[in-house]
């Protein structure tokens, strides 16, 4: 055991350069760092949100609401359909959550029915029973169809937070219909749920002849409904119900741009879009059929807007003026240019830390290390004399091994990661300790200095293993169970453990070693 | 240069023969720890039972009385407030709302309103009631596997007897730092959780060092009376239990007295954690070995003398 293999020195000597050359970044400022050549180490820690400041986001997209959306439009079809081939029905509506059923009045039309019907979804199977059809969507296309909604909301969202795409923001989708949203750096968390939390799906509607005549209160006749007119933010009044037709003149997913602006003549900000060729051709053609009449804008069941067409509005162009603040037409032009988002979003979880806690963490963080750090040094020095300051220069370059491997693999550090570091700074010396306690006893024991420190690595090897391994349990479960900052004092403590068996275990036996063949001391100084 | 000895080389403290004390002692902590979790119950954080959390900063000394009144008149349920720190520093704790997650946002946004300008909002946490169960459970079955994953490890590597004393032992930790939250009322939040599991693992280590000088001299010694040999391991490993103790103690109360506000509940809990686990280690683990009937023919064979010993290794 005292001897050492070349390679071996050779080896131990390389790990600790290397941890210091890649540590060695996190010295330098953000900006010196980054001027750095590639050749060079120059990764820098990656901070947690909780250091950096930032939001954390864990929204749900409510996917149910897209295969609902999706059996009312089958509903539509069927009653169409069956319109169509003049064929009489009854109780047509949603079976539970997963199908349509109807009832055929004559049940020898059932199986023509039925054959129609087949054919309206590729994706649905039809069953017969007597005068009763029941089509349902497949589970594997249902499947398909929340897949697909869940990566246009991580799409839509991401460009929403980040239209120009240069921030260094994750959009992540976690689990069937959850998504995790982080921002570092924000000052204000309202703003970013603001952009998040709204649908967004905006659509033309002419509005009902007798929207004036009719009281509000009071259902409205079929096939159209109330909404409420938007009211100037901050005002309690209440809104006026407009009585809208239900059927879409126009949908936002003609949109092809959408720009704040200011109203030439009122001076009102006002939100600009432009329609594709389809959206124009449809929205010219109802403009030049309805010269007169009023048509509301609405946007997630609320009425923008409802302006008189004066003219037929055949350049495909528009503006939507309303009771609109500034932020409020920046934000609309943003989410239209955006797109709607297939289905609600729930923000389940929230945690925002401002830039101001943030620095003051990281700096009360260094200086708990630092300080511990020092305590720890001295004490070892009291405690085990030149053998004490032995581990210590070790527990120097596991701190490097630490930030190295942080920086390398740029896992997250965050403000319970630093405890982890603290922590493992008292942990460290532990092994050593282990070390220095059993030489001490074989030295008692009538041991040479060679042999006792030979028998003293070798024995306390097992114990340092088996007392390691069993914290390393804890942080292989508090990675696997827990979230976030909690994460990242998992990765802190299991990189400190793995560190620290290596300098307190190898590094500071190379030392000894050279030490003692050096001065070949008669008696050891522990 | 020679180190300071803490503990002289020849310490010869009688543990074993004190087990009646340290049992009845640490049953009665256990005891008194259920009974005040009972009594008590934890001051969940808003990770388990959801809610919204602000801690702001005021441009002058915040004036608790008048936000407490604007607050409550919001209709927002419980509110609590407290100082965080420095008297311009403010904690606000707002209930879960009843009704779904929209409600708690429309809370959050309330209460942001009513504070007004000038306010720098330090951290605004929220967590929903279907996330809040979520990681209840987690921390529950995290720490649960800890435990077994812990047993099964000393197990494979030991005796089972050293499982069952060294999960004793933990058990003790882990429910006497429940204990001393509920009572203290510190908020039990996520990062408790994580201290928990922390001081779970550290206790464990403790355990294992002390219990493989067990071992070592299970071996060495066939005919020595297992008490003596029980309080020799002891003795043996007391100054590395003493010092490795201490040096964590260090780094920990470095970090409490100046890592900040945010961590100093989770540096209180390791701290409690090291100072019991150490205890327990001593003197819970071991003595519950004496009646856990150690196979003592399971040491190899012939191999008497310590000399056998140090040519395996």
């Amino acid at each position: 055991m005292v001897y050492f293999a070349k390679w071996k020195i050779i080896a131990i000597l390389l790990v600790c350069m290397f941890g210091v050359l890649f540590a060695a970044p996190n010295f330098f400022s953000d900006k010196f760092a980054a001027t750095l050549p590639d050749w060079v180490p120059h990764k820098q820690v990656s901070l947690g949100l909780d250091l950096r400041g930032g939001s954390h986001l864990l929204l749900e997209v409510e996917v149910d609401a897209v295969i609902r959306e999706q059996l009312d439009a089958l509903v539509d079809e069927v009653r169409v359909e069956l319109r169509k081939a003049k064929i009489r029905y009854s109780g047509l509506g949603l079976n539970h959550t997963t199908g349509v059923k109807v009832t055929i009045r004559d049940i020898g039309k059932a199986e023509q029915a039925r054959e129609l019907l087949r054919k309206l979804d590729p994706d649905t199977t039809t069953s017969r029973n007597g005068a009763n059809i029941l089509i349902e969507r497949s589970e594997q296309a249902n499947r398909d169809r929340r897949s697909e909604a869940m990566s246009q909301s991580v799409e839509i969202i991401r460009i929403r937070i980040d239209p120009a795409g240069t921030k260094e923001i994750t959009v992540q989708r976690q689990g069937d219909n959850r998504i995790l949203v982080q921002v570092p750096g924000i000052e204000n968390p309202e703003d970013l749920k603001r952009l998040i939390g709204k649908v967004a799906k905006m659509t033309f509607h002419l509005t009902d002849p007798q929207s004036g005549n009719l009281d509000p209160t009071r259902p409205a006749p079929a096939g159209s409904r109330w909404l409420p007119l938007k009211v100037r933010s901050g005002s309690n009044a209440q809104p006026r119900m407009v009585l809208v037709k239900k059927r879409i003149m126009v949908s936002g997913e003609d949109l092809t741009d959408a720009r704040p602006g200011f109203d030439q003549r009122s001076g009102q900000p006002v939100v600009n879009f432009r329609f594709n060729t389809r959206g124009a051709k449809k929205f010219g053609a109802v403009t030049a059929k309805n010269v007169g009449r009023p048509f509301a804008i609405v946007l997630d069941g609320e009425v923008l807007s409802d302006p008189v067409i004066r003219e037929a509005i055949l350049g495909g162009s528009g503006q939507i003026s309303g009771s609109f603040t500034v932020q409020e037409t920046n934000d609309l032009a943003l989410l239209l240019r955006a797109g709607a988002l297939p289905a609600p979003i729930l923000i389940l979880e929230e945690r925002s830390v401002g830039p101001g806690l943030g620095a003051d963490s990281i700096a009360a963080g260094k200086f708990a290390s630092i300080v511990g750090m020092v305590l720890v040094v001295v004490f070892m020095v009291v405690g085990y004399g030149r053998f004490g300051a032995m581990a210590d220069i070790a527990l120097v370059f596991n701190v490097f091994l630490i930030l190295a491997a942080l920086s390398t693999f740029q896992a997250t550090l965050t403000l319970p990661g630093i405890a982890g570091i603290v922590l493992t700074i008292g942990m460290a010396v532990d092994a050593n300790v282990l070390i220095f306690e059993r030489i001490r006893e074989e030295v008692r024991g009538g041991r040479t200095p060679m042999s006792a420190i030979d028998t003293g690595y070798s024995r306390a090897l097992t114990t340092i293993i088996d007392a390691n391994v069993t914290t390393l349990i804890a942080a292989v479960l508090l990675y696997i169970f827990g979230s976030g900052p909690i994460r990242g004092f998992a990765v802190t403590l299991a990189i400190g453990i793995l560190t620290s068996m290596f300098t307190s275990v190898m590094l500071t036996r190379l030392i000894v070693v050279t030490w003692l063949r050096r001065t070949q001391p008669k008696e050891l100084p522990i | 240069m020679r180190g300071l000895r803490l503990i002289p080389a020849n310490i010869e403290l009688a543990f074993i023969s004190k087990k009646t004390i340290f049992f009845a002692f640490s049953i009665t902590l256990i005891l008194a720890s259920i009974g005040t979790f009972i009594n008590n119950g934890l001051n969940y954080g808003i990770d388990f039972k959801g809610g919204i959390m602000l801690e702001i900063r005021t441009p002058k000394a915040a004036d608790l009385g008048a936000m407490r009144q604007s607050l409550g008149s919001l209709g927002l349920g419980e509110v609590s407030l407290q100082e965080f720190g420095e008297p311009t520093e403010v904690l606000i704790h707002i209930q879960r709302q009843d009704g779904g997650e929209d409600a708690q946002q429309a809370a959050v946004k309330k209460a942001k309103s009513v504070l007004g300008v000038g306010v720098e909002y330090r951290r605004t946490e929220f967590v929903g009631p279907k996330v809040s169960d979520e990681l209840f459970w987690d921390g529950v079955l995290a720490v649960g596997l800890a435990i077994i994953s812990i047993l099964v490890y000393i197990w494979f590597r030991f005796e089972w007897q050293f499982g069952m004393g060294a999960v004793v032992a933990l058990s003790h930790d882990v429910i006497s730092t429940i204990g001393i939250f509920a009572l203290l009322g510190f908020e039990f939040n996520l990062s408790t959780v994580a201290a928990v599991l922390t001081i779970a693992g550290y206790s464990i280590n403790d355990t294992v060092v002390v219990f493989d000088r067990v071992r070592e001299n299970l071996r060495k010694y066939k005919k020595m009376p297992l008490p003596e040999l029980l309080n020799n391991s002891i003795n043996q490993t007391l100054s590395r239990t003493v010092i490795t103790s201490l040096t964590t103690l260090l780094a920990l109360l470095a970090l409490y007295f100046l890592g900040g506000s945010v961590i100093r509940d989770f540096s209180f809990a390791m701290i409690w954690g090291i100072i019991v686990g150490t205890y327990s280690s001593i003197c819970v683990a071991v003595p519950l070995l004496l009646y856990l009937n150690i196979n003592r023919r399971g040491a190899l064979v012939g191999e008497t003398d310590d000399k056998a010993v140090t040519e395996t290794s």
